[in-house]
């Protein structure tokens, strides 16, 4: 009878295989649950959880399959706002007018609710095990639906009321490509070098001395191979990049997270970057383009993130920049050639697919920035190649 | 079979008595994940004293290597003893050097492993421990030895969610979240910290911490250590409750990032102004 809980908590999106149903199944075996709703219900979250993403989604398969218990926005709260909201038929006679005001408010509420009751527990009827006496395997034979929601008392708190409390709705995502997978792509970005301390021992270089040293042992040192890529992230966010932020958050976090790189920075602008750019998605901290090029010479590596989707004029026309407050004196397609010019070794990643890509404005960025990738995973790795290449060609 | 109750300075919700307890009985792996400072590595010294086994706690760096966790071959060492005559070469078995894990393997009796900080080691690490988890036993080529656990060690593992971790290493573990303590249950926990402050001083201060974590400007959050320091630090200065109300004295010990102390000042001054 599991398998059916299993199988609906795969509806719902969680991960679940025979291996974490064989997991508890073991754990019932050992007495885990015992007697209780609630104890199964943090033993099922142990074992078919797997990160506290899954905690909001586990609780409402758990709500769901395992009691009828009213969602907070479910359909009965529009019922209930129908009802108010609820005009007057036209052509009753006074009969019926009369019989309709004999009802209060709170009876046509309550008798609905009844109704809505009865009619859930015919829908749901079939996979709930507790409440249907002898067959269930925690001796909850007298486990009765209204039970738990009118007996509040000490002890009581319920599995089923704690997982329909759905604590853990903030921390739902619906991942596409998941930060992992480009983090895994992103590791590729690297190129060793040595500096720093001598700390490792350099085997090679210690058996020449040794063999210059007539054979007394002499140890070389050396230091640890580390890799020297400099990172800068540029993203467009707003606009028509909406669409695609949660693409970019991913992004953005698979290359924050990921220590490897020498140093990791990120700048955020609208659309083109101008005279400055900023350093928080709400483009309130400006920091002035000029700064950043000056700062950070040319053995960092760029990866931008746009659509290049936008008028042709925000890049080709003086003041052209889409927020007024930027005040361009210079065309953004020029800022964005000199940028390219400054970081040789750089490459853009398109969100939107191949096919988007002839209008004016994507053309109008490519002209000066011919290394525009789609933003795929695989688009990602060819990115990556590219930045790689560019390198090796001593750009 | 071995069940988890708290110490008498960690206290554990009914729900993480139950899953400890369960990670025990099945001998998987615990993945303990949860905000910085909600008590994840002090659970597994906890659950050392509470069952009375050793802890070998094994703390992840970035440069940490799956085979650092087994053994370590001291090459130098025995280079340097065959180059001065000290030491007898001959027994290689003098340079394996254990790692946490080996050492809980090879010990005769049960003990418990923390993993500390998993995520900050590299995104493979978790895969190439997956076989010794698996089989809790490894070969050590170098004497031609097999080391294998004669009592599955208890593993424990935090993670603080830099990294999103494999999913084959995910599968094999119990999971659990911590999630931050709501006020009652931080009342209990300040007790053990600090049994004989003023009742009134720490429900004023619970308020003012409790608004703090909800201000949107804040980028760290003061956690429950930070909240501990904090009452240790009124209570020496013996700072008047109703002061609290207006301002929050030791703002630092509270807000650790420079930044968040600014935008929290400017912040009161908006709402102040917008007052008048």
């Amino acid at each position: 009878m599991f398998v059916d809980f299993l199988y609906h908590l795969r509806f719902y999106g969680l991960k679940v295989s025979s291996n974490e149903w064989l997991t508890l199944l073991e754990a019932l075996d050992r007495g885990h649950a015992a007697e209780s709703l609630s104890r199964f219900y943090y033993l099922a979250r142990a074992i078919c959880c797997r990160s506290e993403q899954d905690y909001d989604p586990f609780d409402r398969a758990f709500a769901e399959f395992f009691k009828d218990v009213s969602y907070p926005g479910s359909l009965q709260n529009d019922f209930e706002k129908w009802l108010k909201d609820a005009k007057a038929p036209r052509l009753l006679t006074e009969a019926e007018k009369a019989a309709m005001k004999a009802m209060s408010l709170d009876e046509l509420q309550k008798m609905f609710e009844e109704r809505l009751a009865e009619q859930k527990e015919r829908h749901d009827g079939g996979n709930r095990w507790v409440g249907t006496g002898g067959t269930s395997p925690f001796g909850h034979g007298g486990f009765n639906p209204a039970g738990i929601r009118v007996g509040g008392e000490g002890q009581n708190r319920s599995a089923v009321q704690i997982a329909s409390k759905r604590l853990f709705q903030n921390f739902r995502k619906d991942i596409i490509i998941d930060t992992r997978q480009i983090g895994l792509a992103l590791k590729k970005l690297r190129f060793w070098g040595r500096d720093g301390a001598a700390d490792e021992l350099d085997i090679e270089g210690s058996i020449e001395a040794t063999g210059k040293n007539a054979g007394d042992i002499q140890l070389v040192f050396r230091p640890a191979r580390k890799n020297h890529v400099k990172l800068l992230l540029l993203m467009d966010v707003g606009g028509s990049m909406t669409y695609h932020s949660e693409l970019c958050e991913h992004l953005f976090s698979a290359a924050h997270q990921i220590a490897h790189f020498k140093e990791f920075r990120h700048y955020y602008f609208h659309n083109c970057p101008y005279d400055f750019m900023f350093t928080d998605v709400e483009q309130d901290q400006r920091v002035l383009t000029k700064d950043i090029l000056r700062d950070l010479d040319s053995t960092w590596m760029v990866i931008w993130v746009g659509d290049a989707a936008m008028s042709p004029y925000e890049l080709t026309a003086v003041g052209g920049a889409i927020d007024y407050f930027q005040q361009n004196r210079e065309p953004g397609l020029e800022w964005i050639a000199k940028m390219k010019k400054h970081f040789p070794r750089s490459v853009w990643l398109n969100p939107e697919p191949k096919e988007y890509w002839e209008r004016a404005s994507n053309k109008l960025v490519r002209s000066v920035f011919p290394d525009m990738y789609p933003m795929s995973l695989q688009g990602i790795e060819d990115a990556i190649k590219a930045l790689k290449q560019q390198q090796q060609r001593g750009l | 079979m071995l069940s988890f109750k708290g110490t008498s300075s960690y206290i554990a919700s009914a729900e993480l008595q139950e899953i400890v307890t369960l990670a025990f009985d099945l001998q998987k792996p615990l993945l303990i994940r949860g905000e910085p400072g909600t008590g994840k590595t002090v659970l597994a010294r906890a659950v050392s004293e509470a069952l009375k086994l050793p802890l070998l706690t094994w703390h992840i760096k970035s440069s940490s290597k799956a085979q650092d966790g087994l053994y370590v071959y001291d090459t130098v060492q025995r280079l340097n003893d065959s180059r001065f005559g000290t030491g007898d070469v001959q027994d290689i078995k003098k340079y394996i050097k254990l790692g946490p894990l080996g050492q809980a393997f090879a010990s005769p009796t049960r003990s418990i492993v923390l993993i500390d900080e998993i995520d900050k080691a590299d995104i493979e690490f978790p895969n190439d421990l997956l076989h010794e988890l698996d089989a809790m036993s490894f070969a050590i080529p170098e004497t031609g030895e097999t080391i294998t656990a004669r009592e599955r060690p208890v593993i424990i593992i935090t993670s603080n969610a830099e990294k999103e971790l494999p999913d084959a290493f995910l599968r094999r573990c119990i999971f659990h979240y911590i999630a931050f303590p709501e006020a009652d249950e931080m009342r209990t926990i300040l007790k053990v910290h600090h049994p004989r402050v003023d009742e009134k001083l720490v429900s004023a201060a619970l308020l003012r911490f409790y608004w703090l974590r909800e201000q949107a400007e804040i980028r760290k959050k003061p956690s429950t250590s930070e909240l501990v320091d904090w009452i240790g630090a009124l209570s020496r200065a013996g700072v008047d409750v109703k002061s609290l109300e207006k301002e929050v004295p030791f703002l630092g010990v509270l807000l650790k990032k420079e930044g968040d102390i600014q935008a929290l000042k400017q912040g009161s001054k908006r709402s102040h102004s917008s007052r008048f």
